[in-house]
């Protein structure tokens, strides 16, 4: 093999190096996990475990078991009401030009800048007063209004890619606006449900400001478990580690299997096909 | 029976108005009907009002008697191709074609019925199963076709429909067309900016400009008599010669450079003290022979085309062209004979665009029967 010149040298090195700077807590996440309490130290942290123990991963699942369920029951239904309402939204900002179309988009828009913090005190007394508060499906109610601005931002530029007069046709061939809708724009808007979906689930499930403010104790998601998972006197690091390798669990499985979905919907569209 | 009727139908848009301006226009059944016009005319604005895919600012738009103006695209009974074909890329040809059945809910069988009559009709029964992207330009175009075909609507709207496709398939495609309008009786409104798609396929053309009619009527008649400068320079190919033309001394004088002697018949009824304008198509610019030749021009550029040879002058500030049937051999730099009799001219008002007095020698021709 030739030799590598400098610069590639140089490139490798910079990668190299980045790389493990990316995955040197990820190391020591997985390795403390695995290790029995008694070996968990500061001064011994990048040493591996005398062997391998599963325990802490059981203690973490027994704890955090409902609260991963409710994370699962507040991710599903939020992800599916949030990515469908901002489709019909994009449908009908990207295609039908009504009068104020626009600005209502600029509105729409604006949402997504709302510091969570600013609307905290507001959402809260409004989630208590229609008794939804302390339950999945208040949170449910709050990612799906405050996902709308960025979903709707997607999906609209997503179907402005396709051409108006695909639908002009499907409306002289007999289709009324649901028609369009169901029988055009959502078979040709898979990979941009994927976008979305992938988006939104991960948005969701690593939320922490809302899930901790909306819902306590029994309802809360795992990532807000998560933080309160210490043990009474000292705290069980192992069992941190290995609820902290649960929880992000979920996440990283999409982004592998799904993650070439993601990039080849955020580009589709921007080369003529 | 008027099939389709526009009474004094206007288009104004928020940033531009008066794109159309009180048309007028019935269309009969069965008619094959070209709205022809140059880039931003206001033609395919028009068939987009007919269709329901604009709104109507003014003016009313009657389909077989019924005031439709509101009525939205799908209750209008019509079908329409579009320029680049619009099919459902993630659908098959079969399931495009049934596309308009199948969301109108018709029963399956009659589905198949009018999928077997239609795909043998255009030669696309071993295309069925394929996707649009697996396509070449003109089958899909043919698919967009019998889209529109399988819908059975009596009046079918095309807008620009060939412009996609290279010049054989072009030539081709226009006969398929209108073999198929013919066979099927349909009420065709056609859009191009193509003149000689309008000259060769309607029954009758409509000639805009600018939002507003300037001539409607058989293709032969717009060629022989245009009713104003605008339609004498737009139909026909090569364009149709013109110049500035003043009547002095006995002689008529164009683009002070050629000046023919007055023949008081011809002249009849022409006003000599206003501007003139005076057109001659190419194939009236005659080769001159030993008796008739009437001038000696430079020839400036040739074109062979093998069947005919085009020949440019320059006439003062005008290039005209001359179209001599066969192959002449004459070169650029060339002081070539030529003919040219004022009644072959059609004379035109300068100032208001509109003709005075038609080519006496077109008027005399009519169309030949056999």
């Amino acid at each position: 093999m030739a030799s590598f010149s400098l610069g590639k040298t140089m490139k490798y090195i910079l990668l190299i190096f980045f790389a493990l700077l990316f995955l040197m807590p990820v190391y020591v996440i997985i390795v403390t996990s695995l290790k029995p309490l008694d070996e968990v130290s500061l001064e011994h942290m990048w040493a591996l475990p005398s062997s391998i123990d599963f325990s802490s991963y059981v203690q973490a699942v027994k704890e955090l078991a409902p609260n991963f369920m409710n994370s699962v029951y507040l991710v599903i239904p939020a992800t599916l009401l949030s990515a469908l309402l901002g489709a019909m939204n994009g449908y009908v900002l990207s295609k039908w030009k009504f009068k104020g179309s626009e600005t209502l988009f600029t509105f729409i828009l604006f949402g997504m800048f709302i510091p969570y913090q600013s609307i905290l005190i507001p959402m809260i007394q409004f989630i208590r007063s229609i008794g939804l508060y302390d339950t999945i499906p208040g949170l449910v109610l709050v990612h799906v209004v405050y996902g709308l601005p960025i979903t709707t931002l997607m999906f609209r530029n997503f179907y402005a890619n396709i051409p108006d007069q695909m639908i002009e046709a499907a409306k002289i061939d007999g289709a009324s606006f649901l028609g369009v809708f169901r029988h055009i724009m959502v078979p040709l808007s898979i990979t941009g449900f994927v976008v979305v979906a992938i988006w939104q689930f991960t948005n969701i499930w690593n939320e922490f400001l809302f899930a901790v403010t909306v819902t306590t104790n029994e309802t809360q998601p795992v990532m807000v478990a998560l933080q309160n998972l210490s043990g009474s006197q000292i705290v069980q690091w192992n069992v941190q580690m290995a609820g902290a390798v649960i929880a992000a669990l979920p996440t990283l499985l999409i982004y592998i299997l799904l993650g070439k979905y993601f990039v080849r919907g955020l580009l589709a569209g921007s080369v003529k096909g | 029976m008027k099939h389709v009727e526009l009474i004094g139908v206007s288009k104004s848009f928020e940033k531009q108005q008066n794109v159309l301006n009180e048309i007028d226009l019935s269309i009969e059944k069965g008619e094959f009907f070209v709205l022809v016009g140059p880039s931003g005319s206001g033609k395919s604005t028009l068939l987009r009002m007919i269709a329901g895919l604009e709104d109507i600012t003014g003016g009313i738009l009657k389909i077989s008697d019924k005031t439709v103006n509101h009525l939205p695209p799908k209750d209008r009974n019509l079908s329409m191709v579009f320029q680049n074909y619009a099919l459902y890329p993630h659908l098959t040809v079969e399931q495009n074609i049934l596309f308009g059945l199948h969301v109108k809910k018709t029963p399956k069988k009659e589905q198949q019925k009018r999928l077997k009559e239609t795909a043998d009709m255009m030669g696309l029964t071993e295309l069925l199963k394929r996707k649009p992207k697996e396509l070449s330009g003109g089958q899909r175009q043919r698919v967009a076709l019998a889209r529109s075909v399988v819908s059975e609507s009596p009046i079918c709207l095309m807008d620009e429909p060939l412009s996609n496709l290279d010049a054989k398939l072009r030539a081709h495609m226009r006969i398929e067309i209108r073999r198929l309008q013919k066979k099927l009786g349909l009420t065709m409104i056609y859009v191009t900016h193509d003149q000689v798609e309008a000259m060769t396929m309607g029954d009758r053309i409509m000639v805009l400009n600018e939002g507003k009619i300037q001539q409607v009527g058989k293709p032969i008649t717009l060629y022989n008599k245009p009713a104003n400068l605008f339609v004498a320079s737009f139909i026909g190919s090569p364009k149709m010669n013109m110049g500035k033309a003043v009547f002095s001394n006995q002689q008529l004088i164009i683009e002070d450079k050629l000046h023919l002697s007055l023949d008081r018949a011809e002249a009849a009824g022409i006003p000599k003290d206003k501007n003139l304008n005076i057109g001659i198509r190419a194939e009236h610019i005659f080769p001159g022979t030993h008796d008739n030749t009437t001038h000696e021009l430079e020839v400036i550029n040739v074109e062979q085309l093998g069947n005919e040879t085009l020949i440019t002058f320059e006439i003062g500030k005008e290039l005209w062209t001359a179209k001599w049937l066969g192959q002449w051999n004459v070169h650029t730099g060339d002081k070539v004979a030529v003919s040219i009799s004022m009644k072959n001219m059609s004379f035109f008002d300068a100032d208001s665009g509109l003709l005075i007095k038609p080519a006496s020698a077109e008027r005399e021709q009519e169309v030949v029967a056999i």
